[in-house]
């Protein structure tokens, strides 16, 4: 059913006569996976798959369980989408077919995941029990398990994972304030090397997208820690370290995401914790070269992609505004007020659209980003975070 | 039967908020504590909220974390965001099953 209909949108646009033959002689529809993506409605614990290109929803699939701070990858060859939900649950979905391929519930309580570069592992960081689980991305066969034990037999919750060039993946130890560096190697079982006492409560982490820095963000004091992977000997190592010092902060209302960072030419504009400004830093010496006033407590900080401008949303209650920050200048350049509850922004491949979910208003819409005009609507049940396939090409998407 | 308990819970302080803010504060702990503690509120970042749990806590205490927030943890205050009247409505939700 639901493939028909998949197939019969997908060649909509190709003449009635060679659809009909096609769709009779293969099963597989003729279309291409470049332009697709995925929106997740987390509510209603379904997704959205959609085109790009004409900006239409193709289809819904339902059942992916709890879908609240859901994140997805990609596999290499841009058909596969996996898909993290917050119950543990990890659902391998086929764009092209609209169909679940196959699906585990690997944990009690999971936070998000990685895929390696090489596209054959999937990594998944739980929070209960705290550690991380490799799958293999054909089958989703548990291929290993890592237990973030600590101290004295405790176990953290697993926060920030990413992949890092050469099968490897990165992950912070929230409970316990480690990061670990997972190196799954061709043969034999991965090997962790673990880095100790970053910092108290690493909420988040990320990668940059050369594969170079590891940061990850903290909750429980000043800073970042940053672990730079092409060193001979990687080593933590404090960035911005006296940042809010002796002012008082605001609080925080939701998480910020680290992965919203923004990397613009030679600069990294990213969400400053409990204040309302977003901090630039330069790229390789992570030092402070400026403070962008913003509306509201930033949560992403996305930088389109080719890093002139950062677009940043905002934490409750001032989330029904966006604003552009031209990262030459660090004016803003641009406030949109989209409606309420913006959660997310993805950019297409080469940035020059950028879809916003607007949560509140069961909504995605779509701005042109050189003119900032709304080009397009589309209908979604409480949306939040939208992924599009040409994240698989990426390092740390 | 559900409704009753909930008029114990509040004790003497029972009212009803209107409608409309009924439904803007489940939405808020749905969604907003929800990023922290899970969109069914099973537990995040944060501890798990389900009535199991929380039935444990008496009103005041729950009632002054959530507007004081835990210091030292992610836990923010939420004063000046929702008024006592109204973390007092949530509290009572939590305990006999949050609305959906
Ligand atoms: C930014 C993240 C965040 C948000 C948003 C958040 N909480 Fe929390 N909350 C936490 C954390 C973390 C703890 C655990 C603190 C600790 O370790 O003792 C907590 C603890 C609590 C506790 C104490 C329960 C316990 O097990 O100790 C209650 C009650 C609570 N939160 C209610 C709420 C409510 C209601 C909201 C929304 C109005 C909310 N929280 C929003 C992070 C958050």
């Amino acid at each position: 059913m639901k493939r028909r209909e998949f197939i019969k949108l997908a060649l909509a646009t190709t003449a009635a006569g060679t659809a009909a033959t096609r769709a009779s002689a293969c099963p597989v529809s003729s279309r291409a996976t470049g332009d697709l993506g995925v929106i997740v409605e987390r509510a209603s614990g379904s997704i959205l798959i959609i085109e790009s290109t004409g900006r239409t929803v193709l289809d819904r699939i339902e059942g992916l369980g709890d879908l609240s701070h859901a994140s997805v990858v990609f596999s290499r060859n841009e058909r596969f989408a996996y898909i993290f939900g917050r119950d543990g649950g990890l659902t391998k979905v086929d764009l092209i077919n609209a169909v679940i391929n196959r699906r585990v519930v690997q944990a009690g309580n999971s936070i998000g995941g990685a895929i390696s570069d090489d596209g054959r592992l999937v990594a998944v960081a739980n929070y209960e029990p705290g550690g991380v689980k490799l799958f293999d991305s054909a089958s989703l066969a548990e291929v290993g398990e890592i237990a973030a034990e600590f101290g004295r037999d405790q176990r953290s919750k697993t926060v920030g994972i990413a992949d890092a060039p050469g099968r490897r993946f990165l992950f912070s130890l929230y409970d316990g304030g480690e990061i670990w560096l997972v190196d799954c190697g061709m043969s034999g079982p991965p090997k962790v090397t673990k880095f100790g006492g970053v910092g108290s409560l690493p909420y988040d982490g990320l990668i940059t997208r050369d594969g170079r820095y590891y940061l990850a963000g903290l909750f429980g004091e000043d800073g970042l820690v940053c672990l730079d992977l092409w060193a001979d000997q990687p080593a933590p190592r404090r960035i911005l370290a006296g940042y809010g010092k002796g002012e008082e902060k605001l609080p925080v209302y939701k998480m910020p995401h680290l992965r919203g960072w923004a990397q613009a030419g030679d600069r990294f504009l990213l969400p400053a914790v409990g204040r309302h400004e977003v901090l630039v830093v330069q790229a390789e010496t992570f030092q402070e070269i400026g403070r962008v006033a913003v509306h509201g407590q930033p949560v992403f900080v996305m930088a389109r992609p080719d890093g002139r401008h950062a677009w940043v949303n905002f934490a409750h209650p001032k989330n029904d505004v966006v604003q552009v920050i031209d990262s030459r200048s660090l004016a803003i350049q641009r406030e949109l007020r989209p409606g309420p509850a913006v959660l997310h922004m993805e950019f297409t491949g080469r940035g020059h659209e950028v879809w916003l979910s607007v949560r509140d208003a069961d909504r995605v819409d779509v701005y042109d980003t050189r003119t900032f005009a709304k080009l397009a609507e589309l209908p979604a049940r409480k949306p939040s975070g939208i992924f599009f396939t040409c994240r698989a090409h990426r390092t740390g998407f | 039967m559900v409704v009753l308990a909930g008029l114990l819970a509040f004790g003497t302080s029972a009212w009803a908020l209107e409608e409309q803010r009924e439904k803007e504060l489940t939405n808020l702990v749905r969604q907003d504590c929800g990023s922290c503690h899970g969109m069914t509120l099973k537990g995040g970042l944060g501890r798990s909220l389900a009535r199991e749990r929380i039935s444990q806590f008496d009103d005041d205490t729950l009632v002054a974390i959530i507007l004081g927030g835990v210091p030292g943890t992610p836990m923010p205050p939420w004063r000046g965001l929702i008024t006592d009247e109204e973390v007092r409505w949530i509290v009572g939700r939590l305990k006999t099953g949050f609305p959906e």
